[in-house]
Protein backbone atom coordinates (compact mmCIF):
# COMPACT_ATOMS: atom_id res chain seq x y z
CA UNK A 1 0.00 0.00 0.00
CA UNK A 2 1.19 3.49 -0.79
CA UNK A 3 2.66 5.51 2.02
CA UNK A 4 0.78 8.59 3.07
CA UNK A 5 2.04 11.86 4.34
CA UNK A 6 0.97 12.79 7.88
CA UNK A 7 1.72 15.80 10.03
CA UNK A 8 1.35 16.11 13.76
CA UNK A 9 2.94 17.72 16.80
CA UNK A 10 5.10 15.45 18.89
CA UNK A 11 6.00 16.95 22.26
CA UNK A 12 5.35 20.37 20.77
CA UNK A 13 7.56 19.85 17.70
CA UNK A 14 6.00 19.68 14.22
CA UNK A 15 6.57 16.29 12.61
CA UNK A 16 6.24 15.16 9.01
CA UNK A 17 6.19 11.45 8.38
CA UNK A 18 5.42 9.00 5.60
CA UNK A 19 3.47 6.05 6.93
CA UNK A 20 1.59 3.06 5.63
CA UNK A 21 -2.01 3.13 6.88
CA UNK A 22 -1.40 -0.14 8.72
CA UNK A 23 1.43 1.29 10.84
CA UNK A 24 0.55 1.69 14.50
CA UNK A 25 1.35 4.94 16.26
CA UNK A 26 3.78 3.40 18.75
CA UNK A 27 5.97 1.92 16.02
CA UNK A 28 6.14 5.19 14.09
CA UNK A 29 7.11 7.05 17.28
CA UNK A 30 9.74 4.48 18.22
CA UNK A 31 11.17 3.18 14.96
CA UNK A 32 10.74 6.06 12.55
CA UNK A 33 10.97 9.08 14.85
CA UNK A 34 13.44 7.48 17.26
CA UNK A 35 11.70 8.30 20.53
CA UNK A 36 11.99 4.99 22.35
CA UNK A 37 10.70 6.16 25.72
CA UNK A 38 7.26 4.84 24.83
CA UNK A 39 7.41 1.08 25.33
CA UNK A 40 5.68 -1.85 23.68
CA UNK A 41 4.62 -4.34 26.32
CA UNK A 42 1.76 -6.65 25.42
CA UNK A 43 0.93 -5.09 22.03
CA UNK A 44 -2.73 -5.96 22.75
CA UNK A 45 -3.92 -2.80 24.59
CA UNK A 46 -3.87 -4.42 28.02
CA UNK A 47 -0.65 -3.36 29.74
CA UNK A 48 -0.54 0.40 29.13
CA UNK A 49 3.25 0.62 28.62
CA UNK A 50 2.61 2.30 25.25
CA UNK A 51 0.31 4.99 26.71
CA UNK A 52 0.70 8.39 25.07
CA UNK A 53 -1.39 11.53 25.14
CA UNK A 54 -3.26 12.08 21.85
CA UNK A 55 -5.20 15.34 21.53
CA UNK A 56 -5.47 15.67 25.30
CA UNK A 57 -6.52 12.09 26.02
CA UNK A 58 -4.62 9.05 27.22
CA UNK A 59 -4.58 6.30 24.58
CA UNK A 60 -2.74 3.05 24.06
CA UNK A 61 -0.56 3.75 21.02
CA UNK A 62 -0.27 0.07 20.10
CA UNK A 63 -3.95 0.16 19.17
CA UNK A 64 -4.14 3.51 17.36
CA UNK A 65 -3.04 3.89 13.75
CA UNK A 66 -0.36 6.49 13.18
CA UNK A 67 -2.50 7.95 10.41
CA UNK A 68 -5.17 8.66 13.04
CA UNK A 69 -2.75 11.10 14.68
CA UNK A 70 -2.67 13.18 11.49
CA UNK A 71 -3.11 16.88 12.35
CA UNK A 72 -3.13 15.97 16.03
CA UNK A 73 -0.94 16.52 19.06
CA UNK A 74 0.98 13.72 20.72
CA UNK A 75 2.79 13.83 24.04
CA UNK A 76 5.21 11.09 25.09
CA UNK A 77 7.33 10.65 28.20
CA UNK A 78 10.12 12.58 26.46
CA UNK A 79 7.86 15.65 26.56
CA UNK A 80 7.38 15.72 30.34
CA UNK A 81 10.67 17.21 31.51
CA UNK A 82 11.55 20.78 30.49
CA UNK A 83 14.55 23.09 30.76
CA UNK A 84 13.95 23.51 34.48
CA UNK A 85 14.29 19.76 35.09
CA UNK A 86 12.14 16.72 35.68
CA UNK A 87 8.37 16.95 35.82
CA UNK A 88 6.95 16.71 39.37
CA UNK A 89 5.62 13.24 38.51
CA UNK A 90 9.03 11.98 37.43
CA UNK A 91 10.63 13.29 40.64
CA UNK A 92 7.87 11.74 42.74
CA UNK A 93 8.31 8.34 41.08
CA UNK A 94 12.01 8.53 42.06
CA UNK A 95 11.34 9.78 45.59
CA UNK A 96 8.57 7.29 46.35
CA UNK A 97 10.25 4.34 44.61
CA UNK A 98 7.40 4.10 42.11
CA UNK A 99 9.44 1.81 39.86
CA UNK A 100 11.87 -1.05 39.92
CA UNK A 101 12.65 -2.34 36.42
CA UNK A 102 11.12 0.78 34.86
CA UNK A 103 9.50 -0.86 31.87
CA UNK A 104 5.98 0.34 32.69
CA UNK A 105 7.15 3.75 33.91
CA UNK A 106 6.82 5.80 30.68
CA UNK A 107 3.20 4.70 30.32
CA UNK A 108 2.55 5.26 34.02
CA UNK A 109 3.97 8.79 33.86
CA UNK A 110 2.12 9.86 30.73
CA UNK A 111 -1.17 8.40 32.03
CA UNK A 112 -0.65 10.01 35.45
CA UNK A 113 0.12 13.34 33.75
CA UNK A 114 -3.27 13.33 32.01
CA UNK A 115 -5.09 11.85 35.02
CA UNK A 116 -3.91 14.69 37.28
CA UNK A 117 -5.25 17.20 34.76
CA UNK A 118 -8.60 15.44 34.87
CA UNK A 119 -8.52 15.12 38.64
CA UNK A 120 -5.92 17.39 40.29
CA UNK A 121 -6.64 16.27 43.86
CA UNK A 122 -7.50 12.57 43.74
CA UNK A 123 -8.09 10.11 46.56
CA UNK A 124 -6.14 6.84 46.64
CA UNK A 125 -9.19 5.03 45.29
CA UNK A 126 -9.57 7.50 42.43
CA UNK A 127 -5.89 7.03 41.55
CA UNK A 128 -6.40 3.26 41.46
CA UNK A 129 -9.34 3.63 39.08
CA UNK A 130 -7.62 6.32 37.00
CA UNK A 131 -4.42 4.27 36.62
CA UNK A 132 -6.22 0.94 36.09
CA UNK A 133 -5.10 0.71 32.46
CA UNK A 134 -1.41 0.47 33.37
CA UNK A 135 0.12 -2.74 34.66
CA UNK A 136 3.28 -2.99 36.78
CA UNK A 137 4.82 -6.37 37.64
CA UNK A 138 7.41 -5.03 40.12
CA UNK A 139 6.09 -2.55 42.61
CA UNK A 140 2.76 -3.97 43.75
CA UNK A 141 1.37 -0.51 42.89
CA UNK A 142 1.51 0.95 46.43
CA UNK A 143 4.46 3.18 45.67
CA UNK A 144 2.99 4.21 42.34
CA UNK A 145 -0.15 5.38 44.15
CA UNK A 146 2.04 7.26 46.63
CA UNK A 147 4.06 8.85 43.82
CA UNK A 148 0.96 10.06 41.96
CA UNK A 149 -0.49 11.44 45.18
CA UNK A 150 2.74 13.17 46.10
CA UNK A 151 3.02 14.71 42.64
CA UNK A 152 -0.59 15.90 42.89
CA UNK A 153 0.25 17.73 46.11
CA UNK A 154 3.38 19.30 44.60
CA UNK A 155 1.51 20.41 41.50
CA UNK A 156 -1.29 21.91 43.60
CA UNK A 157 1.22 23.95 45.59
CA UNK A 158 3.09 25.09 42.50
CA UNK B 1 2.26 -7.19 15.39
CA UNK B 2 1.24 -5.34 12.26
CA UNK B 3 -2.03 -5.71 10.35
CA UNK B 4 -1.97 -6.65 6.69
CA UNK B 5 -2.16 -3.77 4.24
CA UNK B 6 -5.31 -1.78 3.63
CA UNK B 7 -6.40 1.51 2.21
CA UNK B 8 -7.48 4.07 4.80
CA UNK B 9 -10.45 6.39 4.40
CA UNK B 10 -11.51 9.13 6.80
CA UNK B 11 -14.91 10.48 5.71
CA UNK B 12 -16.45 13.45 7.50
CA UNK B 13 -20.11 12.53 7.00
CA UNK B 14 -22.27 9.42 7.23
CA UNK B 15 -23.24 9.79 3.58
CA UNK B 16 -19.60 9.86 2.49
CA UNK B 17 -18.92 6.81 4.67
CA UNK B 18 -21.86 4.98 3.06
CA UNK B 19 -20.53 5.82 -0.39
CA UNK B 20 -17.11 4.45 0.52
CA UNK B 21 -18.68 1.24 1.83
CA UNK B 22 -20.68 0.89 -1.39
CA UNK B 23 -17.68 1.57 -3.65
CA UNK B 24 -15.24 -0.84 -2.03
CA UNK B 25 -15.36 -4.57 -1.54
CA UNK B 26 -14.10 -6.02 1.71
CA UNK B 27 -14.36 -2.72 3.57
CA UNK B 28 -14.64 -2.51 7.36
CA UNK B 29 -15.76 0.31 9.60
CA UNK B 30 -13.24 1.54 12.17
CA UNK B 31 -14.81 2.94 15.36
CA UNK B 32 -12.71 2.83 18.55
CA UNK B 33 -10.61 0.08 17.05
CA UNK B 34 -10.04 -1.88 20.25
CA UNK B 35 -11.74 -4.98 18.89
CA UNK B 36 -10.99 -4.58 15.18
CA UNK B 37 -7.30 -3.61 15.29
CA UNK B 38 -6.33 -6.54 17.57
CA UNK B 39 -8.22 -8.87 15.20
CA UNK B 40 -6.39 -7.33 12.24
CA UNK B 41 -3.02 -7.76 13.97
CA UNK B 42 -3.81 -11.45 14.37
CA UNK B 43 -5.02 -11.55 10.73
CA UNK B 44 -8.42 -12.78 11.88
CA UNK B 45 -9.66 -9.75 9.96
CA UNK B 46 -7.96 -8.59 6.75
CA UNK B 47 -10.05 -5.78 5.27
CA UNK B 48 -8.81 -4.16 2.07
CA UNK B 49 -10.38 -0.86 3.08
CA UNK B 50 -10.83 0.74 6.48
CA UNK B 51 -13.46 3.46 6.80
CA UNK B 52 -12.63 5.45 9.94
CA UNK B 53 -15.72 7.10 11.46
CA UNK B 54 -13.79 9.09 14.07
CA UNK B 55 -14.02 12.25 11.95
CA UNK B 56 -17.81 12.05 11.52
CA UNK B 57 -19.09 14.68 13.94
CA UNK B 58 -22.78 13.86 13.36
CA UNK B 59 -22.21 10.44 14.97
CA UNK B 60 -21.13 11.93 18.28
CA UNK B 61 -23.02 13.28 21.24
CA UNK B 62 -25.91 12.65 23.59
CA UNK B 63 -29.16 14.59 23.45
CA UNK B 64 -32.59 14.41 24.98
CA UNK B 65 -35.52 14.33 22.57
CA UNK B 66 -38.72 14.31 24.64
CA UNK B 67 -38.74 11.00 26.51
CA UNK B 68 -35.95 9.52 24.43
CA UNK B 69 -32.20 9.77 24.88
CA UNK B 70 -30.40 9.78 21.53
CA UNK B 71 -26.79 8.66 21.65
CA UNK B 72 -24.56 8.99 18.60
CA UNK B 73 -22.94 5.66 17.75
CA UNK B 74 -19.41 7.13 17.89
CA UNK B 75 -19.87 8.45 21.43
CA UNK B 76 -17.03 7.05 23.55
CA UNK B 77 -17.37 5.22 26.85
CA UNK B 78 -15.61 8.15 28.55
CA UNK B 79 -18.21 10.51 27.09
CA UNK B 80 -21.03 8.28 28.35
CA UNK B 81 -19.54 8.37 31.85
CA UNK B 82 -19.24 12.16 31.78
CA UNK B 83 -22.78 12.75 30.46
CA UNK B 84 -25.11 14.78 32.69
CA UNK B 85 -28.09 13.71 30.57
CA UNK B 86 -27.34 10.04 31.22
CA UNK B 87 -26.64 10.54 34.92
CA UNK B 88 -30.01 12.18 35.29
CA UNK B 89 -32.17 10.10 32.95
CA UNK B 90 -30.47 6.72 32.54
CA UNK B 91 -27.67 6.26 35.09
CA UNK B 92 -27.46 2.54 34.31
CA UNK B 93 -25.53 3.33 31.12
CA UNK B 94 -23.00 5.29 33.17
CA UNK B 95 -22.60 2.41 35.63
CA UNK B 96 -22.05 -0.07 32.82
CA UNK B 97 -19.55 2.12 30.96
CA UNK B 98 -17.46 2.59 34.13
CA UNK B 99 -16.90 -1.17 34.29
CA UNK B 100 -15.74 -1.49 30.67
CA UNK B 101 -12.00 -1.97 30.11
CA UNK B 102 -9.79 0.85 31.47
CA UNK B 103 -9.51 4.65 31.09
CA UNK B 104 -7.36 4.61 27.95
CA UNK B 105 -9.57 2.08 26.19
CA UNK B 106 -12.72 3.95 27.26
CA UNK B 107 -11.31 7.07 25.57
CA UNK B 108 -11.36 5.21 22.25
CA UNK B 109 -14.10 2.59 22.61
CA UNK B 110 -17.54 3.64 21.39
CA UNK B 111 -21.06 2.53 22.28
CA UNK B 112 -21.85 1.87 18.62
CA UNK B 113 -18.72 -0.18 18.03
CA UNK B 114 -19.41 -2.22 21.14
CA UNK B 115 -22.94 -2.98 19.94
CA UNK B 116 -22.23 -3.51 16.23
CA UNK B 117 -19.34 -5.90 16.84
CA UNK B 118 -21.84 -8.51 18.07
CA UNK B 119 -19.50 -9.95 20.68
CA UNK B 120 -21.56 -11.60 23.47
CA UNK B 121 -18.77 -10.62 25.88
CA UNK B 122 -19.29 -6.91 25.24
CA UNK B 123 -21.29 -5.02 27.85
CA UNK B 124 -23.61 -2.84 25.78
CA UNK B 125 -25.58 -5.57 23.97
CA UNK B 126 -27.23 -7.00 27.10
CA UNK B 127 -27.66 -3.44 28.36
CA UNK B 128 -29.51 -2.48 25.18
CA UNK B 129 -31.85 -5.45 25.74
CA UNK B 130 -32.46 -4.46 29.36
CA UNK B 131 -33.14 -0.85 28.33
CA UNK B 132 -35.41 -1.85 25.43
CA UNK B 133 -33.31 0.40 23.19
CA UNK B 134 -33.87 1.09 19.52
CA UNK B 135 -30.98 1.07 17.08
CA UNK B 136 -31.02 3.47 14.16
CA UNK B 137 -29.32 2.07 11.07
CA UNK B 138 -28.64 3.92 7.84
CA UNK B 139 -27.94 2.53 4.40
CA UNK B 140 -27.66 4.26 1.05
CA UNK B 141 -31.45 4.19 0.59
CA UNK B 142 -32.93 5.01 3.99
CA UNK B 143 -32.87 4.92 7.75
CA UNK B 144 -34.36 1.96 9.53
CA UNK B 145 -35.00 1.32 13.20
CA UNK B 146 -34.32 -2.09 14.71
CA UNK B 147 -35.37 -2.87 18.29
CA UNK B 148 -32.43 -4.20 20.32
CA UNK B 149 -34.50 -7.36 20.83
CA UNK B 150 -34.16 -8.11 17.09
CA UNK B 151 -30.56 -6.96 16.61
CA UNK B 152 -28.32 -9.59 18.19
CA UNK B 153 -28.50 -12.76 16.10
CA UNK B 154 -25.41 -14.71 17.14
CA UNK B 155 -21.72 -14.41 17.88
CA UNK B 156 -20.33 -11.56 15.73
CA UNK B 157 -23.67 -11.64 13.91
CA UNK B 158 -26.18 -8.78 14.05
CA UNK B 159 -29.04 -7.34 12.02
CA UNK B 160 -26.58 -4.95 10.34
CA UNK B 161 -26.35 -5.71 6.63
CA UNK B 162 -23.34 -5.20 4.38
CA UNK B 163 -22.85 -1.52 3.66
CA UNK B 164 -24.95 -0.29 6.59
CA UNK B 165 -23.90 1.91 9.50
CA UNK B 166 -25.31 1.94 13.02
CA UNK B 167 -25.78 5.67 13.57
CA UNK B 168 -27.74 6.20 16.76
CA UNK B 169 -28.88 4.42 19.90
CA UNK B 170 -32.26 5.49 21.26
CA UNK B 171 -33.07 4.76 24.87
CA UNK B 172 -36.26 5.66 26.74
CA UNK B 173 -35.67 7.83 29.83
CA UNK B 174 -36.32 6.05 33.11
CA UNK B 175 -39.92 6.41 34.26
CA UNK B 176 -40.72 7.21 37.92
CA UNK B 177 -40.44 4.22 40.29
CA UNK B 178 -37.83 2.62 38.06
CA UNK B 179 -34.77 0.98 39.57
CA UNK B 180 -31.72 -0.52 37.95
CA UNK B 181 -28.70 -2.62 38.70
CA UNK B 182 -25.55 -3.80 36.95
CA UNK B 183 -23.29 -6.46 38.39
CA UNK B 184 -20.31 -7.84 36.52
CA UNK B 185 -17.86 -10.52 37.49
CA UNK B 186 -14.48 -10.15 35.83
CA UNK B 187 -11.13 -11.63 36.68
CA UNK B 188 -9.32 -8.32 36.42
CA UNK B 189 -9.63 -4.81 35.04
CA UNK B 190 -9.79 -4.93 31.27
CA UNK B 191 -11.10 -8.47 31.06
CA UNK B 192 -14.43 -9.36 29.52
CA UNK B 193 -17.15 -10.43 31.93
CA UNK B 194 -17.16 -13.99 33.20
CA UNK B 195 -20.84 -13.13 33.58
CA UNK B 196 -22.75 -9.89 33.96
CA UNK B 197 -26.37 -8.82 34.26
CA UNK B 198 -28.11 -5.48 33.75
CA UNK B 199 -31.61 -5.25 35.23
CA UNK B 200 -34.28 -2.56 34.82
CA UNK B 201 -37.36 -2.76 37.04
CA UNK B 202 -40.45 -0.56 37.29
CA UNK B 203 -42.80 -0.78 40.26
CA UNK B 204 -46.52 -0.11 40.38
CA UNK B 205 -47.15 0.37 44.09
CA UNK B 206 -45.52 -2.67 45.64
CA UNK B 207 -45.79 -4.92 42.64
CA UNK B 208 -43.51 -5.27 39.66
CA UNK B 209 -45.05 -3.61 36.62
CA UNK B 210 -42.19 -4.54 34.32
CA UNK B 211 -38.72 -6.00 34.54
CA UNK B 212 -36.01 -6.74 31.98
CA UNK B 213 -33.03 -8.93 32.84
CA UNK B 214 -30.09 -8.95 30.43
CA UNK B 215 -27.25 -11.49 30.45
CA UNK B 216 -23.71 -10.94 29.17
CA UNK B 217 -21.28 -13.61 27.92
CA UNK B 218 -23.28 -16.70 28.84
CA UNK B 219 -24.78 -17.49 25.43
CA UNK B 220 -23.79 -17.09 21.74
CA UNK B 221 -25.18 -13.57 21.96
CA UNK B 222 -26.52 -11.19 24.60
CA UNK B 223 -29.87 -12.50 25.83
CA UNK B 224 -32.74 -11.68 28.12
CA UNK B 225 -33.88 -14.07 30.83
CA UNK B 226 -37.52 -13.86 29.75
CA UNK B 227 -38.78 -16.78 31.87
CA UNK B 228 -37.36 -15.09 34.96
CA UNK B 229 -38.99 -11.81 33.92
CA UNK B 230 -42.38 -13.52 33.42
CA UNK B 231 -42.15 -15.00 36.89
CA UNK B 232 -41.64 -11.56 38.49
CA UNK B 233 -43.93 -9.37 36.37
CA UNK B 234 -47.14 -8.45 38.24
CA UNK B 235 -45.85 -9.88 41.51
CA UNK B 236 -44.72 -8.36 44.78
CA UNK B 237 -41.04 -9.29 44.59
CA UNK B 238 -39.77 -11.21 47.60
CA UNK B 239 -36.46 -12.92 48.36
CA UNK B 240 -37.99 -16.27 47.57
CA UNK B 241 -39.27 -15.02 44.19
CA UNK B 242 -35.79 -13.67 43.39
CA UNK B 243 -34.42 -17.14 44.16
CA UNK B 244 -36.94 -18.72 41.81
CA UNK B 245 -36.07 -16.15 39.15
CA UNK B 246 -32.37 -16.94 39.59
CA UNK B 247 -33.18 -20.59 38.80
CA UNK B 248 -34.84 -19.44 35.57
CA UNK B 249 -31.77 -17.33 34.76
CA UNK B 250 -29.60 -20.42 35.06
CA UNK B 251 -31.91 -22.33 32.75
CA UNK B 252 -31.47 -19.59 30.12
CA UNK B 253 -27.65 -19.76 30.14
CA UNK B 254 -25.64 -21.64 27.52
CA UNK B 255 -22.06 -20.55 28.23
CA UNK B 256 -18.96 -22.04 26.63
CA UNK B 257 -16.16 -23.30 28.83
CA UNK B 258 -12.97 -21.25 28.56
CA UNK B 259 -10.23 -19.78 30.77
CA UNK B 260 -12.87 -17.83 32.70
CA UNK B 261 -14.54 -20.99 33.94
CA UNK B 262 -16.52 -24.08 33.11
CA UNK B 263 -20.18 -24.20 32.16
CA UNK B 264 -21.48 -24.84 35.68
CA UNK B 265 -19.41 -22.04 37.24
CA UNK B 266 -20.41 -19.49 34.61
CA UNK B 267 -24.07 -20.47 34.89
CA UNK B 268 -24.01 -19.99 38.66
CA UNK B 269 -22.14 -16.71 38.38
CA UNK B 270 -24.68 -15.41 35.85
CA UNK B 271 -27.45 -16.22 38.32
CA UNK B 272 -25.56 -14.47 41.12
CA UNK B 273 -24.98 -11.35 39.03
CA UNK B 274 -28.69 -11.31 38.09
CA UNK B 275 -29.70 -11.88 41.72
CA UNK B 276 -27.60 -8.91 42.86
CA UNK B 277 -28.87 -6.69 40.05
CA UNK B 278 -32.50 -7.62 40.82
CA UNK B 279 -31.95 -6.69 44.48
CA UNK B 280 -30.22 -3.41 43.54
CA UNK B 281 -33.00 -2.56 41.10
CA UNK B 282 -35.73 -3.31 43.64
CA UNK B 283 -34.07 -1.21 46.31
CA UNK B 284 -33.62 1.74 43.94
CA UNK B 285 -37.18 1.46 42.59
CA UNK B 286 -38.54 1.62 46.16
CA UNK B 287 -36.51 4.69 47.18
Amino acid sequence: MAKQHIMFKLNGQPIDALVEPRELLVYVIRDQLGLTGTHVGCDTSHCGACTVDLNGQSVKSCTVLAIQANKGEVLTVEGLADASGLHALQQSFIDEHGLQCGFCTPGMLVRAYRFLQENPNPSDEEIRVGMAGNLCRCTGYQNIIKAVKSAAQKLQQA
Amino acid sequence: MIPSGFEYHAPSSVNDALKLLAEHDNAKILAGGHSLLPMMKLRFAEPDHLVDLNGVAELKGIRLDGDTICIGAMTTESELIASEVLREHCPLIVDVAKLIADPQVRNKGTIGGDIAHGDPGNDHPALMLALDAELLIRNSQADRVVPAADFFLGTYWTALEEGEILTEIRVPVFQPHTGYGYNKLKRKTGDFATAASPVVLTLDGDSCRDIRIGLTNVAPMAIRATAAEDLLRGQVITDSLIEQAAEKVMAACEPVEDLRGDVEYKTHMAAEMARRSMRDALERARS
